[in-house]
């Protein structure tokens, strides 16, 4: 039963036993959430509803004016199944962060998480690997359905999709950031940001038109945007087999951008329910 | 190591000349592991700069091994107290080391050697008991998991419960768990905010028992804040009574009944509580 003394303070484990502790305890987040998905099927079965949904609906939208226009099939069934199931990926990723964060709040448990030894960055780490494995299980079903239903396939656009969904990714978690540390500020009550947030974007976000279709005056707002940047690159390589390598340095280079700046708010929101004494009884 | 003032108790170690801070805050690694489990000086938080303060000057050292109790009513700020000793939140002024770890500089290092309990602060529900202790060994880097907490779950009476989804449980169940998860990295120092709370007189018992039998054979030093004056009387070696946010007593249980010429330490506290003095008994 001895307390057992691991090291003396301000003793410091050497690089790679530190590395190796903080993967343990980022993978300790994520079997927490595992494991209740294991438990909780109507959990997983959401994570799955809504994309095939939203590719069913457009799949029909698509059939019926490739109906309409017959010549353009494929193109239109491109474009606009194309950007269903990117867009996905952006949304599902920031709901799979945000929505892992409150998991912790709705269970009262995130007073005992502040207080083990996972840092911010590790809290931060271990919800994007969720939201990675959200992304998968949602998206992945909408996708093969796509191809079945539709005979459209994703992939059909090359290598550079795994770009996209890579870019649209991160996109998701930095405004995923943003929700949670607007709920670090403000407690449960802004958690309806976390499902509306990213659908509010989506007509700055290019998904369905060219960047081109908006006011002129929208245009900065939506290039500000890495999302614009990825779907101005999938019209680009479903149109003209080309990759705008432009378009996806600029995405990339825009989620650095929006990352940092929105882990910067997120770890002063921390710091700052910490100063509140928020942490403790983060709610309504 | 320390004496009483008025107020408060002030740390005895000499102050450096023209420093502001005690020497134990600062200490090398060897030293520090001599140090006091808590070491808090001139503690205080305010909520905002024009309230009064939860917690005005709090400063004490408690020795490695020992068991104190937190008395106090509501709002004396104990559960604040607790919070800033975590780095939960911040202090408005002062400073806390708990196991020679200054907490403003490397609260993980002392996290990771110390653990707490509170029964506000729930653990996930839906999944297994088993499950939530698996979470908090990988959060405290426990080396082979699964041994200890077989080794727990038998010592805390849970085996038959590991597959049971926590949040199903009884609340004498519940508090057993929760001791588990905070006994799952063999704490050096074991923070406990009202542990028996809302259990019935049996189970409190078997769970004050536990913690004797505990802290004895571990060595671990208990911090315990409480309602229950037989639990702190029966627990802890030495008590500081809190109003206000300040420390108005302080001694042993058997020392504090003395001073007041009261025959429990409820009367005790009901005279700090009240600012009422035992009138003395007529001579005869």
């Amino acid at each position: 039963m001895s307390a057992g003394p691991s090291r003396p303070a301000g003793a410091r484990a050497a690089l790679p036993e530190r590395a190796r502790a903080s993967a343990r305890r980022i993978w300790g987040l994520v079997y927490r959430h595992l494991a209740l998905y294991r438990r909780s099927w109507p959990r997983v079965l959401e994570l799955m509803y809504w994309p095939i949904l939203q590719m069913v609906v457009w799949g029909f939208v698509t059939a019926y004016l490739a109906g309409l226009q017959n010549n353009v099939t494929s193109v239109a069934a491109g474009v606009l199944l194309g950007g269903v199931l990117l867009w996905e990926v952006a949304l599902r990723s920031q709901m799979g962060f945000s929505i892992s964060f409150l998991e912790e709040i709705w269970s009262r448990n995130l007073g005992h998480v502040f207080v083990s030894p996972l840092r911010p960055r590790e809290l931060v780490a271990g919800l994007m690997a969720m939201s990675l494995i959200r992304v998968a299980v949602g998206v992945t079903p909408a996708v093969l359905l796509a191809w079945l239903l539709y005979a459209f396939g994703l992939f059909s656009m090359g290598p550079v999709v795994v770009a996209f969904f890579a870019a649209l990714l991160m996109m998701g978690w930095a405004v995923a950031l943003g929700v949670t540390s607007l709920i670090l500020r403000y407690g449960a009550g802004a958690e309806a940001l976390a499902w509306s947030v990213l659908f509010g974007l989506t007509p700055f976000s290019a998904v369905f038109y060219p960047v081109s279709v908006l006011p002129a005056w929208l245009q900065p707002v939506s290039l500000a945007l890495p999302a614009a940047h990825v779907f101005e690159g999938m019209r680009a390589a479903l149109l003209q087999g080309e990759i705008a390598w432009g378009h996806l340095a600029a995405a990339f280079a825009l989620d650095a951008f929006w990352l940092a700046a929105m882990g910067w708010v997120f770890m002063r929101q921390f710091q700052g329910a910490r100063v509140r004494g928020a942490l403790l009884n983060i709610g309504e | 190591m320390c004496r009483r003032s008025d107020a408060s108790i002030e740390c005895g170690l000499a102050r450096q000349p023209g420093t502001r801070i005690c020497p134990l805050m600062d200490m090398p690694a060897t030293a520090a592991e001599s140090a006091p489990a808590i070491h808090a000086e001139a503690l205080t938080k305010r909520y905002a700069p024009d309230a009064p303060p939860a917690v005005d000057a709090l400063s004490f050292a408690m020795p490695r091994g020992a068991t104190w109790g937190l008395l106090g009513g509501n709002g004396a700020g104990k559960t604040t107290t607790i919070a800033m000793l975590l780095g939960l939140i911040v202090p408005s002024a002062g400073r806390v080391a708990c196991l020679g770890h200054d907490m403003a500089r490397d609260r993980f290092a002392a996290l990771a050697r110390m653990n707490f309990s509170s029964p506000y602060i729930a653990l996930p529900g839906r999944i297994s008991v088993a499950e939530n202790l698996r979470v908090y060994a990988h959060f405290y880097d426990v080396p082979q998991a699964e041994r200890r907490i077989t080794e727990l779950a038998g010592q805390l009476q849970l085996t038959a419960l590991l597959d049971r989804p926590a949040g199903e449980l009884s609340a004498g169940q519940k508090t057993r768990v929760a001791l588990a998860k905070a006994l799952i990295n063999r704490p050096e120092l074991l923070l406990l905010d009202e542990p028996t709370a809302s259990l019935d007189p049996d189970t409190g018992d078997w769970v004050r028992s536990w913690l004797e039998r505990y802290q004895a054979e571990s060595g671990c030093a208990i911090l315990l804040a409480s309602h229950n004056m037989a639990e702190v009387e029966r627990l802890c070696g030495h008590v500081l009574m809190l109003k206000q946010g300040r420390v108005v007593d302080q001694g042993s249980p058997a020392e504090l009944l003395a001073k007041y010429g009261r025959d429990d330490l409820e009367e005790v506290f009901l005279d700090i509580a009240r600012g009422r003095q035992r009138q003395p008994e007529p001579a005869e």
